[in-house]
């Protein structure tokens, strides 16, 4: 019982962390979707602040710096797919292939050419990381039995971008429903031509929700490249930015559903990583490749309508047309 | 000076724009290339001496054309059903199983003469039966393709590590490959067919199935443009509204434009598996797929158009390996930047420059008409 508890807290601590950059990108693509624009980007936005904050974390040795440049990278493509997708109102599913595509090679073209170790960027010492908070009394609960492992692992011990990652999801709930931002942003990604007629400008909403869109994307790499790991390594969202599409989905385009989504699939992937080659009662092993696809595969039943039904914003993927 | 406003001719349209747009994600690369600090313009020359220089340098772009052209075709089908087809990555990859099954089969027990249009077959089937799941729920759940494609893209590619590593590798050996098939059953490589003639020329992973790829133009050109699916296909992909009261079933032709689409990026199996390879290994299709959005709208969707685009990418996928000997700083992943700002510029920014264009051609038109004019009185 015991060992069982252990494995627990350490399975749930690693769910926290996997989902941390999930969490980001899930809101980064409910602030794109709710305002009428598809962002299949997130990936690319998440590599190329990965990329950005590493490089700027070692060049000028401080984590903030890195931030700095992640967000900085990740809201300048956050506005090239606006100015595609809002001003020019090109295909916006095409504008995300493109920014996934560009950025997965830049970022190693220039990590190259920058630092010459095949694509990756030199590692990161202490300083320009964003290394774990010890909250105050973590020390001395942990003998504590339950209680203690569940304060000083679960909820003391992150980096600070996990926290701001979690409190992004309440604050994310309060914009959309509690703000006039909040109501004019889902009423644009639902009739914009009410919210034109209204006198409320279309663009200079979605482009506003684009720079949310970047701004959390950037976190959600930086976290990458500077708290988890510390490098950028080459393609090193490996599809997490189309688990967090997934997780938007799957909570249907509300904050704290989709961070619920979030932490499922971060609990999928602890648990795939512990129960490898182990035989399980019952069914036997479980192939670990399924439980690393049970994310995509829920969202295809989900979006089928077999639990439940996703309905996305009714305008999302529609450029708006002023005049008729 | 008043602007005679009206449509531009259709050489503007289909051909100026456009090329434009190609310009200036060439423009765009050739920045990032001085960026780094190498030269643009001898990138370019390496470029093209490593793609058409040699006979090897030719038969490997030849060979990646091969792959560009089939999954270039099958998101150019899906297109003109209006339908965004981002799955061929898994239709590939599934196509491939499909191939690899077949052989695994039959390999010592059937001649080649049945070999081939059971590869054949399989691997269209397989890569449509991929498509077709999507395409159902689109058509008939309402979920939204591209989503749906992306899904199974990762689905597709857990469940071959899955197969890779637990069914199908060979015993004893570390690797998740399967056993090679009987040299029998082989794709020929052009320089085997080459030597049958007497004629010698370079080995290269070039194979026969390039023969197919441009076979699969001539058929699906005919298929889009001369058949009553193609007519339908391109009616829903025009106008649904209008296609339901002309007696079409949009979601039947959902569906059937999309296993045409996946069989066709399922022949990408053909050639990696059948051609080159083999046998059934991990990510043989690794980005042919997305590279096929960039090839289908360079291509403007039409077969012709994709050869080019195909060829062209087949040209930066050779040249671009070569390149990074010559210059280390400028590596494959360079030619995947010039993919993202071809897809940029002649997709999402397609329409960008059209004023531009536009305004400039009528003033040139009306200075050119009054010319005309003063002339004549």
């Amino acid at each position: 019982m015991d060992e069982f508890f252990v494995l627990l807290v350490s399975t749930l601590d690693a769910t926290i962390r996997v989902a941390t950059p999930l969490v980001l990108a899930s809101l980064a693509g409910l602030y794109a979707e709710r305002s009428g624009v598809i962002d299949i980007g997130l990936e690319g936005k998440m590599l190329a602040s990965a990329f950005a904050a590493a490089s700027a974390a070692y060049v000028m040795n401080s984590a903030w710096m890195g931030l700095l440049g992640g967000i900085g990278i990740s809201v300048v493509l956050a506005l090239v797919h606006g100015f595609a997708c809002i001003t020019h109102r090109g295909n916006q599913v095409v504008s995300g292939v493109a920014i996934n595509i560009l950025v997965a090679g830049l970022t190693v073209t220039l990590g190259i050419a920058w630092f010459s170790r095949g694509g990756q960027t030199p590692a990161l010492t202490n300083d320009a990381r964003f290394s774990p908070l010890i909250w105050p009394g973590a020390e001395a609960l942990t003998g504590v039995p339950v209680i203690g492992a569940l304060y000083s692992e679960i909820i003391s011990g992150h980096n600070l971008l996990v926290y701001v990652a979690y409190l992004a999801v309440p604050l994310t709930w309060w914009v959309v429903y509690r703000t006039r931002f909040g109501l004019r942003l889902r009423a644009v990604g639902e009739n914009p031509s009410a919210v034109d007629t209204a006198g409320i400008s279309v663009t200079a909403l979605r482009y506003q929700a684009m720079m949310c869109c970047g701004l959390l994307c950037g976190i959600a790499g930086t976290y990458l490249s500077t708290a988890q790991n510390a490098a950028f390594v080459k393609n090193m969202t490996a599809g997490q930015g189309f688990i967090a599409l997934a997780a938007m989905i799957f909570g249907k385009w509300r904050p704290v559903p989709a961070m619920l989504a979030c932490l499922l699939f971060g609990f999928l992937d602890a648990v795939a990583n512990r129960i490898q080659g182990v035989k399980m009662p019952v069914v036997g092993e479980i192939p670990v490749q399924l439980i690393q696809a049970l994310p995509y595969i829920l969202t295809v039943i989900l979006l089928a309508g077999f639990i439940g039904k996703a309905v996305a914003p009714k305008a999302s993927g529609i450029p708006y047309v002023k005049e008729r | 000076m008043r602007v005679i406003s009206g449509t531009v001719p259709r050489w503007v349209d289909v051909g100026l724009i456009p090329f434009i747009n190609i310009l200036l994600a060439f423009l765009a690369s050739g920045l990032i290339i001085l960026l780094i600090g190498e030269d643009p313009i001898e990138a370019v020359r390496i470029l093209i001496w490593g793609a058409f220089g040699t006979e090897e340098g030719i038969g490997y772009t030849l060979y990646y054309t091969t792959n560009f052209i089939f999954t270039g075709l099958a998101v150019a089908v899906a297109f003109h059903a209006g339908l965004f087809n981002i799955g061929g990555e898994g239709q590939a990859y599934i196509g491939g199983l499909g191939v690899g099954l077949a052989l695994l089969l039959f390999d010592n027990s059937l001649p080649f003469i049945l070999i081939l249009p059971i590869s054949i077959a399989a691997s269209a089937l397989f890569g449509a039966a991929w498509a077709y799941i999507p395409a159902y729920l689109q058509a008939y759940r309402g979920s939204h393709i591209v989503i749906t494609t992306i899904m199974f893209n990762f689905i597709a590619s857990a469940l071959m590590v899955y197969l890779l590593v637990n069914v199908l590798i060979q015993p004893g050996q570390m690797s998740p490959e399967s056993r090679e098939f009987a040299q029998s059953a082989w794709l020929p490589f052009m320089h085997e067919a080459f030597a049958w003639f007497g004629v010698e020329i370079t080995r290269s992973p070039l194979n026969l199935s390039i023969f197919w790829a441009l076979v699969c133009c001539v058929l699906i050109w005919g298929f889009i443009w001369r058949t009553r699916w193609g007519y339908e296909i391109r009616t829903v992909g025009f106008n649904e509204t209008a296609a339901v009261y002309a007696g079409i079933n949009p979601k039947k032709i959902v569906i059937l434009a999309m296993c045409v689409s996946g069989g066709l990026a399922g022949f990408v199996g053909l050639n990696e598996v059948l051609g080159v390879h083999h046998r059934l290994l991990l990510n043989f299709q690794l980005g042919y797929g997305f590279a096929g959005i960039a090839v289908s709208l360079m291509g403007r969707n039409h077969p012709v158009g994709i050869i080019f685009a195909s060829l062209l990418f087949g040209t930066l996928y050779q040249g671009g390996a070569e390149l990074s000997f010559d210059m280390p700083k400028v590596t494959r992943e360079m030619v995947e930047v010039v993919q993202g700002l071809v897809i940029l510029f002649s997709g999402a920014l397609a329409l960008m420059i059209k004023p531009t264009v536009e305004r400039i051609y009528f003033i040139l038109a009306s200075a050119a008409a009054r010319r005309a004019s003063a002339a004549e009185g």
